[in-house]
């Protein structure tokens, strides 16, 4: 059975059916899924999740859909590693990272989001299926499509890495690069949604799709032993995510799943792209949107869509946000990787530098457990870190040439 | 003043139709004023319960935000003109 109502405004309450609708008509508010919790808390436990299998579909009663799914039934329940040489480094007690960069089927996030979305466009009786992409989603809306039996339009920014573009035209979708930013690309989708009657996932399904991405929370509370983290630190495009974690562990406790705990919301962002962290910083919350200028594309959104509730979140859970350069991001790639042998994207970097940078300000505290959120694979980031890593050494084929380089224990630049 | 109003699609129910409108007044909050006057239902739409502009309503007066500028206060000049922008149903480019 269905444990949805309907959509329903988050700035009016006015009530809309489970139809591809996410703005409300009368006040321009987002709309968001209205549940039965009621109902849900009645059939809820640990022990129905724990009997089930390692998916995000565990959740399923807290997941938007009025049947099972048709798309990604195998998505999520990624590692949630302890990570101590990383916290070593950083000087900190307790750390973890949540590793959404093995994902599945596209190493990243938005598997998630992409899984709940098609699932609720076949149910709504969509085609074709589309989205405005900085390219996590398009790889997962492209690949999923295939597994889905949907026809698929990707729109990105033209100047996406290689691995992003690769990554989608791989599964036969039809991929739309335009001239322009991602802020430029969603607006016209927004035309597009209308005029095509195409499911955007992260547009007219918005509401559906969002859901998703709090089974990012479910898990890392799960994992810890039912129980939340005290700090969690998250990096932002939209704004959307970091919500949906604080709204994630909400809702365990008021449905009696863990304990009641104060868990702080900590958002990172590009410096080149930061108008949540800026709006956080100043103590406002009126996003000024910004023309995005960094490496990190994947979260390179000048225009949050959920910026004035992500600044919200931030601020009622008693957590902060700060951003960092293009320069330390590339440093915090490389301080994952060769300490817990995680290679992320940029957006990974950015979440590894932040955490680093509120330690030594001394806003995260060393001596309580902070989970950091890794939520893309390095591999589709490649031209990041190209120039900034050691190249290999190359040598003739004899244990002579070898037995030359040990004995010098130069490093080989060649 | 007299200055003219860009209105987006979901508000053209309330203007015939008409994508644009002149209005008159020497502020923001005039011009909405003037608005309701001249296609009773607008303010409803525009602003809450306390008068304040919707949270998810952008002003944009010569491209320029007014919750940059001093809001509903922000004076206005002849010629000058002003969009009215959903800030998630469509959004802007900058």
């Amino acid at each position: 059975m269905s444990f949805v109502k309907g959509l329903k405004c988050r700035e009016c309450g006015k009530g809309y059916p489970k139809e591809a609708l996410h703005v409300c008509s009368f006040c321009f508010g987002p709309l968001e899924v209205d549940y039965e919790y009621e109902e849900i808390k009645k059939v809820i436990s640990r022990e129905l999740i724990e009997s089930r299998g390692k998916n995000m579909w565990r959740y399923k009663e807290l997941l938007p859909l009025d049947g099972e799914p048709t798309v990604g039934a195998q998505v999520g329940y990624t590692p949630l590693i302890k990570a101590d040489n990383l916290a070593k480094k950083l000087g900190v007690e307790e750390l973890y990272v949540k590793n959404d960069s093995v994902n599945f089927p596209t190493f990243s996030f938005k598997d998630r989001v992409v899984s709940a979305a098609l699932s609720k466009a076949k149910e709504l009786g969509f085609k074709t299926v589309a989205c405005a992409t900085t390219g996590n989603l398009g790889n997962s809306v492209a690949a999923q499509a295939v597994q889905g039996n949907l026809e698929s339009y990707i729109f990105m920014p033209s100047n996406l890495e290689q691995g992003k573009v690769i990554g989608t035209s791989i599964y036969g979708t039809n991929v739309i690069g335009i001239n322009g930013n991602y802020d430029n690309v969603n607006r016209m989708c927004s035309e597009i949604a209308d005029k095509y009657g195409w499911a955007f996932a992260n547009i007219n399904l918005r509401p559906y799709y969002a859901e998703g991405s709090k089974t990012y929370g479910y898990e890392i509370v799960e994992q810890l032993g039912w129980k939340a983290p005290k700090h969690v630190v998250v990096p932002m495009a939209g704004g959307s995510l970091i919500i949906k974690i604080g709204k994630a562990i909400k809702e365990m406790i008021d449905l009696g799943l863990i304990e009641k705990s104060n868990m702080a919301l900590y958002g990172a962002q590009a410096s080149g792209s930061s108008p949540i962290t800026t709006a956080v910083k100043k103590e406002s919350d009126v996003i000024a949107p910004v023309i995005p200028n960094t490496i990190a594309h994947s979260i390179a959104i000048g225009n949050p869509a959920d910026g004035y509730y992500s600044v919200k979140a931030i601020n009622n859970s008693g957590g902060c946000a700060e951003d960092v350069s293009d320069d330390e991001l590339v440093e915090g790639i490389k301080l994952l990787a060769s300490t817990e042998g995680i290679f992320t994207e940029t957006a990974g970097g950015v979440t590894v530098a932040v955490t680093k940078k509120l330690i030594e300000q001394g806003k995260l505290p060393r001596d309580e457990s902070i989970v950091i959120c890794i939520t893309g694979n390095g591999l589709k980031t490649l031209e990041a870190v190209m120039d900034k890593v050691e190249k290999p050494c190359v040598i003739d084929a004899n244990i002579e040439s070898f037995n030359a380089i040990m004995e010098k224990r130069e490093v080989c630049t060649a | 003043m007299s200055v003219k109003v860009r209105i987006p699609t979901p508000l053209r129910s309330l203007t015939n139709g008409s994508e644009e409108v002149i209005v008159e007044g020497n502020s923001i909050k005039e011009v909405i004023d003037n608005l309701e006057t001249n296609h009773k239902g607008f303010k409803a739409r525009l602003c809450d319960e306390n008068g304040q502009i919707r949270r998810f309503i952008n002003f944009y007066l010569n491209d320029e935000d007014i919750r940059f500028k001093d809001n509903q206060e922000t004076t206005v000049n002849d010629g000058d003109q002003i969009s009215i922008v959903p800030a998630i149903a469509g959004g802007r480019t900058l």
